[in-house]
């Protein structure tokens, strides 16, 4: 019975999350047949392979940035370790279109760099006839998505490495294999469910990402949605696009977990790690290694906003930044803890129910982190006015003043798209660490006749409270740097940091908004640090 | 929490519903309170006001509803999105709360007069101030300033000549040359749309693969962009917004990039430069109807219409306003006559033709 109580709350709520997709879906069976053709006919294929070559260079450099930094922090001793552990989480508080806005200026053919180097080298080679690497082209877009999103498949595979304890390591060792045959052969598969969960994390991101590629001139899928929904005036092509996309990534993600199989760790160990101490030439790369990492992700563009901003300081001194970086924090807070919440709700349903429906909240309230965010924001303004006219309606026709658009015209709407888009993150952070705790805990709280409440609270709880913590820091985050959504759905007068920038941002005159984008940094600041803080202590 | 929120819809700003949180246990007192600080609405409706959807950065408007707001005590409450206000206004119905919206594009202007989410505004000082052809006959919609799709041309390295049209970059003498933002951007749809007027699909078609193949490099960036890419040496002639040459000269930065070029409007032997417009109409079911008129009216009279020349370096689009003295300084020229409506009927194949040629890849 309590079984039940608890999949009635689990579907009750992620219909609710599915519902603006559910919508969006119907609203959008038109044919569009000679859209499609002309598509197809045109430009699609190539915006296909622009896609997969974004997705694939993204998730490889974020892999080549995370996994040997995060192996070599939750492993090796080196010298700075203490400090790097979170400043590698740092480029997580830069939004990737800052990014991009910097190192195009810098890398651009007029920017100071190339103008450097012609005045210094090549000044009597006509122009356009001398080598530099272009930047606005789709190795470069997915450098700056990696630059910034590694953070995440960092924070995951260091856990998982740390989690995993280096006990089964020095097994692999003593049994004589090498470093990196231990590594391939004991590391990789025990942390591959964390680093798939990572890499999706970064896929997603990658794919819905509009206004980085969009500035870096490359055309992705996510162009076809813009252009058939807002040129072609076609949401019923876009939605089918943004399908199409979602069912790919789904494909993906089955492969993977049909190739995983069957195969179940649960980590028991809780001991202190013994770390490697690295020394000479090792100890060096390693610190070079992170150093690089945070200086592109993080130091350098602080550095070139902070320029700007005292460039440009007679501009910032507004006033109205302290209220909206207030609204902001609130506004993410509010949605990482409801987030989290409905995270454990449909984490710990799938965990107790008996039937084969208690898993599908989780994965029906994730799907909605692939459709693109202005899309997104739409999808959930059709079924939210459909409700709300309805009701404004019967309350006339009752003899009351209408209430207006109490949801769609005040923050609520933001919460809840800010919900509907993040449950993924949280859903993600917090499944696996319910994975992780054996079931044969479940089995003795039962047997002593505990109920599924009490399960919850005393044993489950405690055991991944971790988990909670770094999913609402993780949504917290992404909160802060949202834009597309919260440029449509927050009402009059109302600004997040992200969309006060944005508006700077899309006149290309970043400098003027520079404060308002450093600040989206600092706020970031604090959770990052919490993030890795908890990293370090074993639960 | 539930109990929060649905005393907070109930009434915005209601004292009892505060007197009723407090009662309540604790915890309940917290919540209520977190859940009114966010999403108690930004907007007091006890004062006059008028809600805008904008299209246009509101830090660009800003001066002139600042002045308005002064002038008729009326509050400006503004939303800024760069895509999509037609979607929402669309979506939200009957009891949107927009009353007017503002768009930097004519393309945007009619979307959203065709989807049917306007009124008429028949306010008598709007007509007088505001030409027949800048206004729609039915007096759904209006433009308030016009800007130029000018080119920016090398003072270095491209000779004086007036005699150049938007035909003229798509032949051989130019490739390589040129540069320009996205094909996609209204401003670009817009420019296309009029080829198509003029030439018709087939022909037009052809004058795309050939601008493209003299591009110098894909297309990128801004308007301004262009202008630094002339100045750096990448290309030599580049389309831009009449307005941004001015902006440009009063930004210590990117004076050197205007400094490297001369505007020219083009196509001044035939048919003009293009022109398009930035504009507004009055929302289907503005609950502050005569508040919208009033600042329409305020928009198109002299005051507001001379700070847009002077902030935005726009032309007014009443004839009793002179635009500024910057403005002026780039000389007098002869536009496209080309009726607005009759461009609009060929924005998706503009979008479809830059598809075909593949002009963004």
């Amino acid at each position: 019975m309590s079984n039940n109580k608890w999949l009635i709350a689990a579907w009750t709520i992620s219909i609710i999350l599915i519902l603006p997709a559910v919508f969006l879906i119907l609203q959008s069976t038109g044919s569009d047949t000679p859209l499609f053709e002309h598509l197809w006919a045109t430009v699609l294929s190539e915006y296909i392979v622009n896609t997969i070559q974004l997705v694939v260079l993204v998730l490889l450099f974020s892999a080549f940035f995370a996994l040997p930094s995060a192996w070599l922090i939750a492993m090796c001793d080196f010298p700075g370790r203490r400090y790097f552990q979170w400043l590698l989480m740092l480029p997580l508080a830069m939004p990737a279109y800052v990014v991009a806005y910097i190192y195009t200026d810098l890398f651009d053919f007029a920017g100071p760099i190339q103008r450097t180097m012609r005045a210094l080298f090549q000044s009597d080679v006509a122009v356009g006839q001398h080598w530099f690497f272009e930047i606005r082209n789709v190795p470069g877009a997915a450098l700056m998505l990696a630059l910034v999103l590694y953070p995440y498949l960092y924070l995951i595979a260091r856990t998982a490495f740390m989690e995993q304890g280096s006990h089964l390591f020095q097994v692999s060792r003593s049994l004589g294999q090498k470093p990196w045959q231990s590594f391939r052969r004991i590391a990789m598969p025990l942390c591959r469910p964390a680093i798939v969960v990572g890499l999706m994390f970064i896929g997603a991101e990658a794919l819905g990402d509009f206004a980085t590629v969009h500035y870096f001139a490359v055309n992705t899928l996510t162009t076809a949605v813009y252009d058939s929904w807002l040129g072609h005036g076609s949401l019923s092509a876009a939605a089918k696009i943004s399908i199409l996309m979602l069912i790919g990534v789904m494909g993906i993600l089955a492969i993977e977990r049909w190739q995983r199989g069957r195969q179940r760790f649960y980590h028991k160990y809780t001991g202190q790690n013994a770390l490697f101490k690295l020394t000479g030439w090792r100890a060096r790369s390693a610190v070079i290694y992170c150093f690089s990492l945070v200086f592109s992700g993080f130091i350098l563009p602080v550095v070139i906003l902070l320029s700007y901003a005292i460039d440009y300081a007679s501009l910032n001194t507004d006033g109205q930044l302290g209220r909206v970086l207030l609204q902001t924090v609130w506004l993410a807070l509010l949605a990482a803890l409801i987030t989290t919440a409905l995270a454990v709700l449909f984490s710990f349903t799938t965990r107790v129910s008996s039937s084969a429906s208690g898993a599908l909240p989780t994965k029906l309230s994730s799907m909605s982190y692939m459709m693109p965010s202005t899309v997104l924001a739409i999808a959930v303004l059709i079924p939210m006015t459909l409700f709300e006219n309805n009701f404004n309606d019967f309350w006339v026709a009752m003899g009351y003043q209408a209430p207006g658009l109490f949801l769609s015209g005040t923050t609520f709407a933001l919460v809840f798209a800010f919900v509907v888009r993040f449950q993924a993150v949280a859903n993600g952070t917090i499944e696996a660490s319910f994975l992780a705790v054996s079931p044969s805990l479940d089995m003795a709280a039962k047997s002593l006749g505990k109920t599924d409440s009490q399960m919850l609270r005393l044993i489950h709880l405690p055991l991944i409270k971790k988990s909670v913590f770094t999913a609402m820091l993780l949504v917290f985050i992404e909160c802060m740097k949202e834009l597309p959504a919260a440029l449509l759905l927050r009402p009059f007068n109302f600004d997040t940091l992200a969309t006060f920038v944005y508006q700077y941002v899309s006149d290309e005159q970043l400098e003027q908004a520079a404060f308002a984008a450093i600040l989206i940094v600092l706020a970031g600041l604090y959770p990052v640090m919490r993030l890795t803080q908890m990293g370090e202590k074993s639960i | 929490m539930i109990k929060g929120l649905v005393l907070m819809y109930a009434s915005h700003t209601d004292k009892q519903t505060i007197h009723t949180i407090r009662q309540s246990k604790m915890s309940h007192k917290v919540l209520g309170f977190l859940t009114l600080l966010a999403f108690a609405p930004q907007v007091n409706a006890a004062s006059p006001e008028v809600n805008v959807y904008s299209y246009r950065q509101p830090f660009l408007i800003k001066p002139i509803t600042t002045a308005f707001t002064k002038k008729t005590g009326i509050k400006v409450n503004v939303l800024y999105a760069k895509q999509g206000i037609a979607e929402k206004l669309e979506r939200e119905g009957k009891y949107s709360p927009a009353d007017m919206v503002l768009t930097s594009d004519f393309n945007r202007l009619l979307e959203i007069t065709q989807k049917g989410l306007t009124q008429a505004n028949h306010d008598d000082q709007l007509i007088q101030a505001i030409p027949k052809q800048y206004r729609a006959n039915d007096s759904h919609w209006f433009a308030l300033t016009t800007r130029a799709r000018a080119l920016y041309v090398s003072k270095s390295r491209v000779e004086a000549n007036d005699q150049i049209t938007y035909e003229d970059l798509a032949t051989g003498l130019f490739k390589g040359r040129i540069c320009i933002r996205s094909g996609k951007h209204p401003y670009n749809i817009s420019l296309i749309a009029s080829m198509i007027a003029h030439h018709g699909e087939q022909q037009t078609k052809i004058w795309l693969t050939g601008l493209k193949d003299n591009l110098a490099r894909k297309p990128q960036g801004n308007d301004r962009g262009q202008v630094k890419a002339i100045k750096e040496g990448v290309c030599d002639i580049a389309f831009g917004n009449s307005y941004y040459y001015g902006k440009m000269l009063q930004n210590e930065q990117q004076k050197q990039w205007a400094d490297a070029v001369n505007i020219v409007f083009p196509n001044q032997n035939d048919r003009g430069v293009h022109i398009n417009i930035s504009g507004m109409a009055l929302a289907k079911y503005a609950p502050n109807k005569q508040n919208a008129e009033k600042l329409m009216a305020f928009l198109s009279g002299e005051e507001a219409q001379s700070m847009y020349s002077a902030l935005n370096m726009e032309y007014p689009v009443n004839p009793a306003v002179e635009p500024s003295e910057m403005v002026k300084s780039w000389g007098e020229f002869k536009s496209d006559t080309l009726p607005l409506s009759e461009m609009v009927k060929h924005r998706k194949t503009a979008y479809k033709l830059l598809d075909e040629v593949k002009f963004d890849l």
